[in-house]
């Protein structure tokens, strides 16, 4: 057990809560303001797609960040306007959403740069494996401020809560939740670009293997809130971690290795137990998922 | 102070608002009654931006101005207080009052400077709220001040209240209206949307009547009476006393002895109650809401648990303490629950699958081997009902959900009446239902009780509970704290022994 429990533990925890808390914060903005977002996994694949194409073909991790903030946030847009504009579904859309984000890498990919479903390697100078760990945990009290601390995070939350309340207060319901939505598609397209740029040095086919889920569980596990969710977050990606080092290490009776595939099983186990023993005290926005139809 | 003129609206082919005319004077409470559908917050809520008229104008002092949305009402210094609060559960009092107009920078909430600006206002107006306090926590009676503080810190000078009486007890009510009061001595105008005449004839200044979206009427309130206003909002003479002959009372049908009840959390709603209901009378239950009436009234009906009640439920001679609603409802009870959307209706359903609810599994409705539905049988107990209880639209294949609330609940009503209870338990017979319907409903239920039926009549409203019963009882806490004569009780007794138990 000494062998799993060691720093480059604590490294890899670190290494891979990153991506999580960048989309379960977004995911944050998102249902805070009442639209369900299920497709952060869909945002970050975008990002993440987006940011190595970019980061090889212009040589700048930077500029290639900024390029997966934006993919994130153009897929948020395609959800907010079905969703706001159109009040479809927002678990369907969500689906969708996600459905198309894994074909659509493979497709670009074919007709860029000739591969199936992945992007060239970047050189290792052209990475930028610390900026998204950076922004995520500093991404925790900010969000924690603007929430409870500005207007603009009153009436978020009083969006997401009651939005009659909101608008007979005055405010602009639709744009709000354009708002909430569209910031939990930049953040989940820091959190994919992260994947593909900061700790790896390419994109291959569905890379973010559930990832949004997983940060989508830990925003409920944390009760929608910033604290809570970077917490929920840690342990997900401790989890992993361990699971990571287990391979190979840990023996069953026999002797023999525990088959990978087991392993690799644990973090998704994890999550459904945790979801399905603590959802029922993790108490949601109260308009998450109702679509605002002002009566004229 | 606000007028609207000529203002039509229309919700597809319904026409909400027909040419209304308004004019309300500053410093003035004006009240516009009506009943349910006549469109009086139709019309409030155009002026308030909510909704947007299909024609005509609104002048606020004199000067047309264009309200698109409730932001340019508040602007113009109007507020309104919605019949569902618009309120934030989960946030706090001050977090409520300040949203949309809040203190501070764009990147720093001010909440001290609310707060003290909140204090300011709540010793100006003598509104006591708490500003840290969350909304969740609140009584109705608390939250509505938090919706009066919202207006108020928004500088409104116009305050559009509407139905602001229909979640209070009547003590409540009393000190409500002084705050209303001390607003319009500060100088404010309130407008008040009610179908209560009594709180018309002794809070407004002026009165605007209203009848299918047309105004059919204004007037000095103290030039009027209730009988007139009435008349004006039916369109027809109406009885506001319930008439009806001494009860001849027979013997106990139901007994209740020692029946406590122990909900989910664990709490005690009822606590250790013990009565008979005769045949032949009505046996009244008063007592401010939330006081285990309803928590009663499920026990009684077969809705609980037998494992959160203890004491004993007798029809007769017969123990029904652990039996389920099916048997009880064989043994002639009938139920006309207090909400009759949670447990009085299927929303979805049409009329016809509403009228036989309760007997869906018995002949006739059921026929062809005891196993398929008779569907000729359901629409003719339907069309029975609908006829007797006069439901409109009297159509069996709408949705409940089409109807009003007074249809709904006449529906209701028929179906419970139409099994010929020997003992009716029914919950707020009259809430939310036009003053025509009441008139109807009561003389139903006094000609059932003539029947010889026994039963038990639990109301918030103090008027309809005196005048229907027989004898009163009143709960406090989930005890029978005492039992009067309602046709000797003054209100001042009854509302008493309601708040304080003694």
């Amino acid at each position: 057990m000494a062998e799993i429990f060691t720093i480059s533990l604590i490294w890899s925890t670190i290494r891979l809560t990153t991506p999580l808390i960048l989309a379960a914060l977004g995911g944050m903005f998102s249902e805070r303001s009442g639209v369900i977002n299920i497709a952060l996994e869909g945002m970050m694949l975008a990002g993440a797609f987006t940011a190595a194409a970019v980061t090889y073909a212009v040589g700048s991790p930077f500029v290639g960040l900024l390029a997966g903030m934006g993919a994130g946030m153009v897929i948020a847009a395609i959800h907010a306007v079905a969703c706001i504009r159109y009040r479809a579904d927002q678990v369907v859309t969500g689906t969708a959403i996600n459905i198309l984000m894994i074909g659509v890498p493979g497709f670009l990919s074919g007709a860029f740069f000739l591969s199936s479903g992945s992007t060239p390697q970047i050189p290792r100078e052209q990475l930028i494996p610390w900026t998204p760990i950076l922004i995520a945990f500093v991404s925790v009290p900010i969000t924690w401020y603007v929430l409870y601390k500005t207007p603009f995070g009153l009436r978020l939350r009083s969006v997401g809560e009651n939005p009659e309340a909101a608008d007979a207060a005055g405010l602009p319901v639709t744009r709000m939740r354009y708002a909430g939505v569209l910031l939990s598609g930049i953040l989940a397209g820091i959190g994919g670009a992260y994947l593909s740029i900061g700790q790896s040095s390419l994109f291959t086919r569905n890379m973010t293997s559930g990832r949004g889920f997983i940060a989508l569980a830990a925003l409920i596990f944390g009760k929608w809130r910033p604290v809570q969710t970077m917490l929920a977050c840690l342990l997900f990606g401790l989890t992993e971690a361990v699971t990571i080092q287990m391979q190979g290490v840990v023996k069953l009776p026999s002797g023999e290795d525990i088959p990978v595939q087991f392993i690799h099983m644990v973090p998704y186990l994890l999550t459904i137990i945790v979801l399905a023993g603590f959802i029922g005290s993790s108490r949601p926005p109260k308009a998450l998922g109702i679509p605002y139809q002002k009566e004229r | 102070m606000l007028e609207l003129r000529n203002i039509t609206k229309r919700f597809g082919a319904v026409l909400a608002n027909d040419k209304v005319s308004i004019v309300v004077e500053p410093g003035t409470i004006h009240a516009i009654v009506g009943e349910n559908g006549a469109g009086k917050s139709t019309a409030m809520r155009i002026a308030y931006g909510f909704y947007k008229a299909d024609e005509g104008d609104i002048l606020v002092e004199g000067q047309v101005h264009n309200i698109k949305a409730p932001h340019d009402a508040i602007a113009l210094g109007i507020g309104m207080v919605h019949q569902h609060f618009m309120l934030v559960d989960t946030m706090t009092v001050a977090e409520n009052i300040v949203l949309g107009a809040e203190p501070g920078s764009a990147i720093a909430l001010d909440l001290a400077k609310a707060s003290v600006e909140i204090r300011r206002l709540s010793e100006e107006f003598k509104l006591a709220v708490n500003p840290s306090a969350v909304i969740e926590h609140l009584s109705v009676g608390q939250q509505q001040r938090v919706e009066l503080m919202k207006a108020l810190y928004r500088h409104a000078r116009l305050l559009i209240l509407d139905e602001p009486t229909a979640v209070l007890a009547p003590q409540e009510v009393e000190e409500f209206f002084s705050i209303l009061r001390r607003m319009r001595e500060q100088g404010k105008t309130v407008v008040i949307i009610t179908h209560k005449l009594t709180e018309v004839l002794a809070i407004s200044d002026e009165v605007t009547v209203m009848r299918d979206g047309r105004v059919v009427g204004r007037l000095q309130t103290r030039e009027t009476n209730a009988a007139e206003l009435a008349r004006l909002m039916v369109g027809r003479e109406v009885l506001l006393r319930v008439e009806k002959t001494p009860a001849k009372i027979g013997s106990s049908k139901l007994r209740v002895r020692n029946l406590s009840v122990t909900s989910r959390a664990g709490a005690k709603p009822v606590q250790d109650v013990t009565f008979d209901v005769r045949n032949g009378e009505i046996l009244g239950i008063a007592g401010v809401e939330g006081n285990g009436q309803t928590e009663l009234m499920e026990a009684l009906a077969g809705l609980l648990s037998p494992s959160q009640l203890s004491g004993e439920i007798r029809i007769e001679d017969r123990d029904i303490t652990r039996e389920g609603a099916r048997l009880r409802r064989e043994l002639g009870i009938a139920h006309i629950p207090e909400d009759r959307h949670r447990r009085g209706l299927l929303l979805e359903f049409d009329l016809a699958e509403n009228s036989i609810l309760g007997v869906h599994y018995r002949p006739p409705i059921v026929a062809y081997a005891s196993t398929f539905f008779d569907h000729e049988a359901i629409h003719k107990r339907a069309s029975e009902i609908i006829e007797g209880f006069d439901v409109r639209p009297a159509n069996p294949d709408l949705p409940a959900r089409a109807l009003s609330g007074g249809n709904q609940q006449k529906l209701i009503i028929g179906r419970e009446f139409k099994v010929d209870p020997k003992l009716l338990l029914v919950s707020q017979p009259t809430r939310g239902v036009d003053i025509g319907a009441i008139e109807f409903i009561h003389r139903k239920l006094v000609d059932l009780r003539d029947s010889g039926c026994a039963v038990l009549l639990v109301s918030a409203e103090l008027e309809e509970v005196t005048s229907l019963s027989d004898r009163l009882l009143i709960i406090h806490q989930g005890r029978i704290v005492g039992e009067v004569d309602p046709k000797v009780a003054t209100i001042e007794e009854i509302g008493l022994l309601m708040t304080r138990g003694h």
